[in-house]
């Protein structure tokens, strides 16, 4: 059992990476009622738009200086296509049954693995991403890689803002509002529309932040990334309770450390050496999105509300 | 209102059109009647020209295209011209099923060079057997595709007699990656992964069983899948198993970042592959790829004096990708197809005759030839003769040859 530190701390790292994507679903979730099945690929062209940045910067940049105009380039990316998603894809769907949005949606998200695929001519071939170098960090028996403690900084960092943002500022609160009562909030003089687009917004950068992080990981990028993370990341939403913040980012983490545990230990169970191992992490995920649909079908934080599907 | 849905519409279709033009690139149309009695025939290539392995895919794709146009200014086969048609299969049995349909509507099409992956030759054989069309792969490695299933239990037989190939098989493969870790670098402890494709799990599994004959211990097995890129997990069992070297079943997009994370991680012994993360791209990919080994088949391309022609015309053709692993193998298998149209045509008064794709089958069979490898020739079953291999190292960002032999016993 000398190895559970460590596979916890590997658990959660992939759950905070889990958790930031997750966020975008969930906040444009909380508000819309859109289930946006593009965001993986606005994580994606996250990824791309920091390899570009990287790029573009001469050989032998500090990573000091790299890394945040890197993490500033892919945020403006994901920001633009989200908002540019909402603005042509969505908004003019607004009315239409919940079904037609989420079709676009699915559109969508082949249409940017394409656009990226002809910008980027072998995207489809893993681009190389620069790595932080160093040796990994040792606590106890615990062995940290030196990239992912961008993550483990970032994803606390973006969560407490976040939460400051909606609960302290006006346009938080906004949010709030329009995410309970879009009609009534409308009437009292908030400007739905530019919440909306906040919401996109937001979700997006967190997704750019996270494409850095999974770029620093992995040390590549390429334009398949987003489908798999992002419908991980969709799990984790409904796994918290999709449309809360809190929720994401803890139903990230579970699915993370379910990834890890089962990789390490479902193999070790009577009877089940047959479905244990990496191969199989995928489906143990989903095995416990289902349980908890089952048990608790709002999802770990979500409240229960009647009348959405 | 109207006019807007319209213009929406026609921008919709416009793209569409756009779109399925991309795909029928590459399709062109051949030159007839310029020379008067000459027959064009064509040479179809299968490999993934796209995605994560077309590095491999194009220097098959190159090389190919190089032998067919040396054949033409030699005028190797009189009469006849040659031509190259290349479709993308992007690594997946799918569309490399369609491509065969493909290549065998194609009238023009006398043999095929391809593909690069073993499960996607699974998808194109019975195809190809079908309409007497000869295939020849450069790469697939998987045994049961020229031996049968129940070749590892000794019973080998044939499924397919129109397939060849000039890679030697995982049979050969797997083991000599076993002899030269027990022997050469004395690593009795090995963690073994595949990712569970045909090519990488019948390397994992000829490796196991000659690592485990001569005398090593397989600390732990893992499965993974192709498309993941996030080995942490695995990374820690390995840490606390003790092994001294991992063996990888699979190709260099997932080993390249398994490779890293390992090292990342604190885990610092070489993982050694198959032929499949011989790639300069694994290097790319691997910053800390330094005393990674892989097996190839046959020896180095450089080191046969036989190919340094190969290297200079390849050079002086300017093609955009290096040759990569495949590079020779390809250009001879497309030089078997070359020479057994030439031995067709010859024994037909110069002509192609009506039967010819059965024919080239019959002819390529009975082929042998100096070749770019070494010698080009094949077996009752469909294999290369020639059983050499040679187990490479990443030294300073390059692959260096460590040792070059046959497999032993």
């Amino acid at each position: 059992m000398h190895e559970l530190p460590q596979q916890l701390a590997n658990g959660l790292i992939l759950g905070a990476l889990y958790g930031l994507v997750a966020i975008g679903y969930t906040m444009v979730y909380g508000i819309v009622q859109l289930i946006n099945f593009a965001h993986g690929e606005i994580f994606m062209v996250g990824g791309f738009g920091a390899l570009t940045a990287f790029l573009a910067l001469p050989g032998g940049t500090s990573l000091w200086i790299a890394i945040p105009l890197m993490l500033l380039a892919g945020i403006l990316v994901s920001t633009l296509v989200a908002v540019g998603a909402e603005r042509f894809a969505y908004r003019p769907l607004r009315g239409a049954p919940r079904l037609a949005p989420l079709i676009t949606a699915i559109g969508l998200s082949i249409v940017l693995q394409q656009l990226v695929f002809s910008f980027y001519p072998d995207a489809k071939k893993a681009r190389v991403f620069p790595k932080i170098p160093g040796d990994p960090i040792e606590f106890a028996s615990v062995t940290i890689q030196r990239s992912d403690i961008f993550l483990l900084v970032a994803a606390p960092l973006c969560m407490i803002v976040l939460g400051w943002f909606v609960a302290k500022t006006r346009s938080g609160r906004a949010m709030q509002a329009t995410s309970q009562d879009p009609d009534t909030a409308k009437l009292m003089g908030i400007d739905t529309d530019r919440i909306i687009v906040m919401a996109f917004a937001i979700g997006a950068a967190f997704a750019a932040v996270a494409a850095v992080a999974y770029g620093l990981r992995t040390g590549q990028v390429d334009s398949r990334m987003g489908i798999l993370l992002g419908l991980k990341a969709f799990t984790a939403a409904v796994l918290g309770g999709i449309g809360n913040i809190y929720g994401a980012m803890l139903g990230g983490l579970a699915l993370g450390l379910t990834e890890g545990l089962a990789t390490a230990y479902i193999q070790h169970v009577p009877g089940m050496d047959l479905f244990g191992g990496a191969a199989w992490k995928d489906v143990w995920a989903f095995v416990l999105l289902i349980v908890v649909l089952l048990v608790r079908p709002q999802g770990l934080l979500g409240e229960r509300v009647a009348d959405r599907a | 209102m109207r006019n807007r849905s319209l213009i929406v519409v026609s921008i919709a279709v416009a793209g569409a059109l756009s779109l399925s033009a991309c795909g029928s690139r590459g399709e062109k149309k051949a030159e007839d009647g310029a020379a008067g009695s000459t027959t064009t025939v064509t040479i179809g290539v299968d490999a993934p020209l796209t995605g994560d392995l077309s590095a491999l895919g194009l220097g098959i794709k190159n090389s190919v295209d190089l032998a067919v146009k040396q054949a033409n200014a030699k005028n190797e086969v009189p009469g006849v011209k040659f031509e190259i048609k290349a479709l993308d299969d992007t690594a997946k049995p799918a569309p490399g099923q369609q491509n065969a349909t493909n290549l065998v509507a194609d009238k023009t099409v006398i043999g095929v060079v391809g593909p690069l992956n073993s499960s996607v030759a699974q998808s194109m054989q019975q195809i190809f057997n079908d309409a007497n069309l000869v295939q020849i792969s450069p790469a697939n490695t998987g045994v049961a595709l020229s031996q049968g299933e129940a070749w590892a239990t000794g019973k080998k037989a044939r499924p397919f007699k129109s397939y060849f190939r000039t890679a030697t098989t995982d049979a050969v493969q797997g083991p000599f990656a076993a002899q030269y870790l027990v022997n050469e670098a004395k690593k009795k402890k090995v963690f073994l992964i595949d990712d569970q494709k045909t090519y990488g799990a019948g390397l994992a599994g000829t490796f196991k069983g000659e690592f485990t004959k001569l005398g090593g211990t397989i600390v732990g097995e893992e499965h993974v899948n192709p498309d993941d890129r996030d080995f942490n997990a695995i990374v820690t069992k390995v840490k606390s198993s003790g092994a001294e070297a991992i063996y990888y079943g699979g190709e260099y997009p997932a080993a390249g970042p398994l490779s890293l994370q390992l090292k990342e991680g604190g885990v610092n012994i070489p993982l050694m592959g198959g032929d499949g993360i011989q790639s300069g791209d694994f290097i790319k990919l691997n910053p800390k790829s330094q005393g990674d080994l892989a097996t190839a088949v046959g020896l180095p391309v450089e080191q046969l004096p036989s190919a340094a022609k190969f290297i200079a015309d390849y050079k002086a053709a300017a093609y955009k990708d290096a040759y990569e692993t495949y590079g020779g193998y390809s250009y001879d298998s497309a030089w078997a197809i070359i020479q057994g149209v030439k031995t067709v045509v010859a024994a037909n008064n110069g002509k192609l005759p009506a039967d010819a794709r059965a024919k080239v089958v019959a002819a390529v069979q009975a082929i042998s030839f100096e070749g770019v490898t070494g010698k080009v020739s094949f077996d009752e079953y469909g294999d290369t003769t020639n059983k050499q291999l040679t187990v490479y190292a990443v030294k300073d960002g390059k692959w260096a040859v460590e040792k070059s032999g046959t497999l032993a016993g």
